[in-house]
């Protein structure tokens, strides 16, 4: 292998490369999914040096991993909505009205003696038409975003609130429980001692990752995240990708309600409520620009396993968990100081036009300038 | 004449009317018991704090922000209140003060990390939503203030006469509700730092350059808002008769839903008093007549969402036939 000497092109091509690799870092979002990594260090670190003997240990790490999928899937579901420029009020209500379809079907509909391959079948057609559910709620959301250019806060806001309406009438605010071992097992079972609901979580996390940064339609949930206008004239689609970044979180929601069915072992349409900010938080958190545009599942990975280590932290410590609670909204507002006062990383998001105030949720659906 | 056209998809206001009239009309009909001045009455006083939340939201929404918030604020204010009434016999005056100077510190911390970390305001109101009501459970442990000074849980009644359905009594939650929304729709249209709102939502950038002091603007939207999560605390404990930490949660979306429908928008610098309160009129009027009618209170949630969705409809439709017109105008 002939080793060429460092030649003016090459120097050229080093110096781009180089700048790219700085503008790529600094697009990561708040501080960079490195000072993620640190951060979460830092935590662990913290945590083990306090309780030598009971923070770092392998139960420890399995407990947070039966805790994290719920979360991580609706954050999930969540961080691809807010990639786009817009955002899914509605993930949990939707979660909720699919648990609460499947559940009807496992405990209304299917004889509880059921067992073997006829269960297989009941087990199947519950979690299809969980899935089919999610589908329409997914087509009607992205529909009716990409048509009425309307902001998403407000359609999803409405969808919330129909779906959580419809889930309370059907229900009468009743909970249904009791579902078979093979589904509850996803949540309490355990694979080479990794949860089968964690794994779960990290094969869905990596598909998400992978779509989002390696596929064309991954590129275009970006891009009309960043300049929705641009986008369009660029020979894009735009409503059809908006139609499917709803459709797919749609569908995380309804992975997120088999999950929380194993877990909970019942459906109701009021379960999980007080995730919903929580998952804005995570993904904010985990890099993903609230503004649309930039944003890494890694990120939000990461993320996750900050929260939960704080969380877990604290339980140990025998810290009342609504301080737990106080300590994420801390950390979110001290991430995003970090990133306001960072020289480095000041330039960042600011790329886009002059923010220098910023307004609630300046999307992709901004009104146009008065017409004179 | 004005085309059809504009007339349904025009200002929101309008449409609000036309929606409250004709169901107005329908439940007449169908239950002698809805307009009846008792009626009326009670259904103004059941929705006073969503009112007055709305007020404040409405302020926050024309500057351009948003806010998760207030519902820890309301939340932490009453429980303030009622502990100082309850342990050290604050006054009523007293109690109020303190509780609304500390409505209006939460409000302005909301504004000075909007203002100072350029964050969006939703993403700094979810953290210090957390942060509000995890320190609030946290010290409180979720106990319930039961045996709230006579001052507060007796029903304070303003005017009260007989009419042919009964007796109607005008009680404070309605009295603080008219003269809040009557405050808010004065400080918003009349005043200099109202009209300095408005421009500020509608565009920042403009707003600064022409010399609007940016800070004093927001510090006022979100604490005016913390000032009357402060009051809605109050009326609430004093209807329920309790301070709960946890009465209020979860009611900060359904608020925003209201100002929403009465026709303020997330980007800021428009929407009216008028078209929030009819906004309140219309869902009010909506449940109680399905009450009367008989229809299960379960299936008022889907009304709600079937309501925002029509009324966002029109809105969507009203935007892009402006735009379609101006675009013709420019060429």
């Amino acid at each position: 292998m002939r080793v060429a000497p460092p030649g003016l092109s090459e120097l050229n091509g080093k110096l781009s490369s180089e700048l790219d690799r700085v503008i790529g870092s600094l697009r990561q979002g708040a501080i960079g999914i490195s000072g993620l990594l640190a951060l979460l260090a830092v935590l662990i670190g913290l945590f083990s040096l306090s309780m030598p003997t009971t923070f770092p240990r392998a139960t420890t790490l399995q407990a947070m991993m039966f805790q994290i999928p719920e979360l991580g899937l609706l954050s999930l579901a969540m961080a691809v909505p807010l990639i786009s420029g817009g955002i899914n009020l509605a993930i949990i209500a939707t979660a909720n009205q699919a648990g609460l379809l499947m559940a009807w079907i496992l405990t209304a509909l299917m004889r509880q003696d059921t067992n073997g391959a006829t269960l297989a079948l009941w087990l199947f057609g519950a979690l299809a038409a969980g899935l089919l559910s999610c589908i329409v709620v997914g087509l009607v959301t992205g529909v009716l975003v990409a048509i009425l250019g309307v902001h998403p806060i407000l359609v999803t806001l409405g969808t919330m609130t129909l779906l959580h309406g419809l889930s309370i009438d059907l229900t009468r605010g009743r909970t249904l429980s009791g579902f078979p071992d093979v589904l509850t097992a996803i949540s309490n079972r355990t694979l080479w001692g990794v949860p089968i609901s964690f794994g779960l979580f990290a094969i869905v996390a990596t598909a998400a990752h992978v779509l989002l940064t390696s596929t064309k339609l991954g590129v275009r949930i970006h891009m009309i995240g960043s300049n929705l206008e641009s986008t369009r004239y660029s020979g894009v689609d735009t409503r059809r990708v908006q139609v499917w970044v709803y459709l797919i979180s749609s569908i995380l929601c309804w992975l997120a309600a088999v999950i929380m069915m194993a877990r909970f072992n019942s459906a109701g349409a009021d379960i999980a409520q007080s995730y919903l900010l929580i998952t804005v938080l995570a993904a904010i958190l985990g890099g993903v620009d609230p503004y649309g545009g930039f944003g890494r599942i890694a990120g939000l990975f990461i993320a996750l396993w900050m929260l939960q280590v704080i969380a877990s932290g604290f339980n140990l410590m025998n810290v009342s968990p609504h301080l737990a609670l106080a300590s994420w909204g801390v950390i979110l507002l001290l991430v995003m100081a970090v990133k306001r006062f960072t020289p480095a990383l000041r330039l960042a998001p600011r790329m886009r036009g002059s923010r220098s105030e910023s307004p609630a949720w300046p999307g992709p659906n901004r009104r146009p300038e008065n017409p004179s | 004449m004005p085309r059809l056209r504009e007339v349904v998809f025009g200002r929101t206001e309008t449409a609000l009317i036309a929606a409250i009239l004709v169901t107005a009309v329908i439940l007449s009909l169908s239950s002698p018991y809805f307009l009846t001045i008792s009626n009326l009455v009670n259904l103004v006083e059941a929705y006073s704090v969503t009112t007055i939340l709305a007020a404040g939201v409405f302020v926050v929404l024309v500057s351009g922000g948003i806010d998760i918030s207030f519902t820890a604020t309301a939340s932490a204010t009453q429980y303030l209140g009622a502990y100082l009434a309850t342990h050290f016999g604050f006054s009523a005056a007293s109690a109020l003060g303190a509780a609304a100077a500390l409505g209006v510190a939460l409000g302005s911390v909301n504004a000075l990390l909007t203002h100072y970390l350029r964050v969006a305001s939703i993403i700094v109101t979810i953290a210090t939503s957390s942060i509000y009501y995890a320190l609030l459970i946290y010290f409180t442990d979720a106990q319930e203030i039961y045996n709230l000074p006579d001052w507060w849980s007796n029903r304070i009644t303003f005017l009260r006469f007989s009419s042919a359905s009964g007796v109607v009594r005008i009680t404070l939650p309605i009295v603080v509700m008219l003269v809040v929304v009557a405050l808010t729709e004065y400080l918003m249209r009349w005043t200099r730092i109202g009209r300095q709102i408005y421009a500020f939502g509608g565009n920042p950038e403009a707003a600064s350059r022409i010399g609007i002091g940016v800070l004093r603007v927001q510090l006022l939207a979100y604490g005016y808002l913390g000032l009357l999560a402060a009051v809605a605390g109050f009326i609430q404990a004093s209807r329920v008769h309790q301070a709960v930490p946890t009465a209020m949660a979860g009611q900060e979306l359904n608020v925003l839903a209201v100002a929403i429908l009465g026709g303020a928008t997330l980007v800021g610098g428009v929407g009216s008093m008028g078209g929030v309160a009819l906004a309140v009129v219309f869902l009010a009027m909506l449940q109680n007549g399905l009450n009367l009618v008989g229809v299960s209170p379960y299936f008022f949630g889907i009304l709600t969402g079937l309501a925002i969705l029509v009324s966002i409809t029109m809105t969507g439709f009203a935007e892009r036939h402006a735009r379609k017109r101006y675009a013709v105008r420019s060429v």
